[in-house]
């Protein structure tokens, strides 16, 4: 007994012996960094005012970078596609939420979505946008789940299928539209820059919150009559 | 020394406790914790290094992040429905520990 717990100290002491060096040799090179240092700031602040928007962040999220935030999209949504695929889950136990959690998420849902709405709108010019909004969205999602919501089983076909998918081909339909138009491929033209970032965010908004409350979700929800049994809002188990 | 630097080793520090948690324990909901904490750590480098700036922090660090964040919890949420498939189809949520057997 004495001896197996003898290599398991062992054993961790040699782990936290190559930690550190891995640490030391991190920080090292963390520190070894200029320490100063723009980056690429002074190229976005010069091409601000090309972007359509006025915040930085956002300037890099949907038009200089827009790629990125295409694929991370699409990243999303496979990640969904891999929970589904992995099959139904057996049913977890839940338990009726307390009259006090029911009626407070019932007045916090719309604040919610007011939010998630100043969140997108803000985003032009302020930190925020289409990510922000969408977590703020999906929190107001996997509050109504905790409290036993369950979207009703016509919700759950088609429609909840098209929402997935509509940030990612609002996105793809502008990327193409503007190459259509004679432009480059996700190069925005300023007249229409601010308009179709915010149509993006806005799709891009819904699809994410949705998508990652239907990651809380788990399984592929049962779209046939025989299995949805809990539907409408407040029904409980 | 720089307030960045400060916040850019306290990200090496959150990564190296992330392996070492990712490596020590084996619930599989620790490692996926573990692999989160790394993943904060890479986050905290990546901000506090985009502050080396005479005048508004580095933009583009911050959309990569954001972009990260996102990623990093659907990549979560998928771990934890593999793990809870796993538990289901074999009653085990712990990785078998060689080292005190």
């Amino acid at each position: 007994m004495t001896k197996h717990i003898n290599k398991q100290i062992l054993f961790r002491l040699l782990l936290v012996l190559l930690l550190s060096v891995l640490a030391v040799g991190l920080g090292y090179s963390v520190l070894s960094l200029p320490l100063e240092a723009s980056g690429l700031s002074a190229r976005v602040t010069e091409n601000l005012d090309a972007s359509g928007v006025s915040h930085p962040v956002t300037a890099v999220l949907l038009n200089f970078r827009a790629y990125d935030t295409l694929l991370e999209m699409a990243v999303l949504l496979l990640a969904l596609l891999g929970v589904w695929s992995l099959g139904d889950m057996h049913e977890h136990r839940e338990s009726a939420p307390g009259v006090v959690l029911d009626m407070l998420s019932r007045l916090l849902i719309p604040l919610f979505v007011l939010v998630a709405g100043y969140l997108l709108w803000i985003g032009a010019n302020a930190p925020g946008g289409a990510f922000q909004a969408g977590s703020v969205l999906a929190a107001a999602g996997v509050l109504m789940l905790l409290t036993g919501w369950r979207p009703s089983v016509w919700f759950m076909g088609l429609p909840l299928r098209i929402t997935l998918v509509f940030g990612l081909v609002a996105f793809v339909t502008a990327a193409v539209m503007v190459q259509l138009a004679g432009w480059r491929m996700l190069e925005f033209p300023l007249s229409v820059a601010g308009a179709l970032i915010l149509l993006i965010e806005a799709a891009a908004t819904l699809s994410i919150g949705i998508t990652l409350a239907a990651l809380f979700l788990g399984s592929r929800p049962p779209t046939d009559q025989a299995t949805g049994k809990r539907t409408g809002p407040g029904a409980k188990k | 020394m720089n307030i960045a630097f400060f916040y850019a080793l306290t990200g090496v520090g959150l990564f190296t406790l992330g392996v070492y948690a990712l490596i020590v324990y084996t619930h599989l909901l620790r490692k996926i914790l573990a692999i989160n904490v790394m993943g904060s750590g890479v986050f905290l480098v990546l901000v506090a290094l985009a502050a080396r700036t005479q005048n508004a922090p580095d933009p583009v660090p911050h959309a990569m992040v954001i972009t990260g964040i996102v990623v990093a919890i659907s990549a979560t949420a998928l771990a934890l429905a593999l793990m809870l498939r796993l538990r289901d189809a074999s009653n085990h949520i712990e990785l078998p520990d060689e080292s005190v057997e």
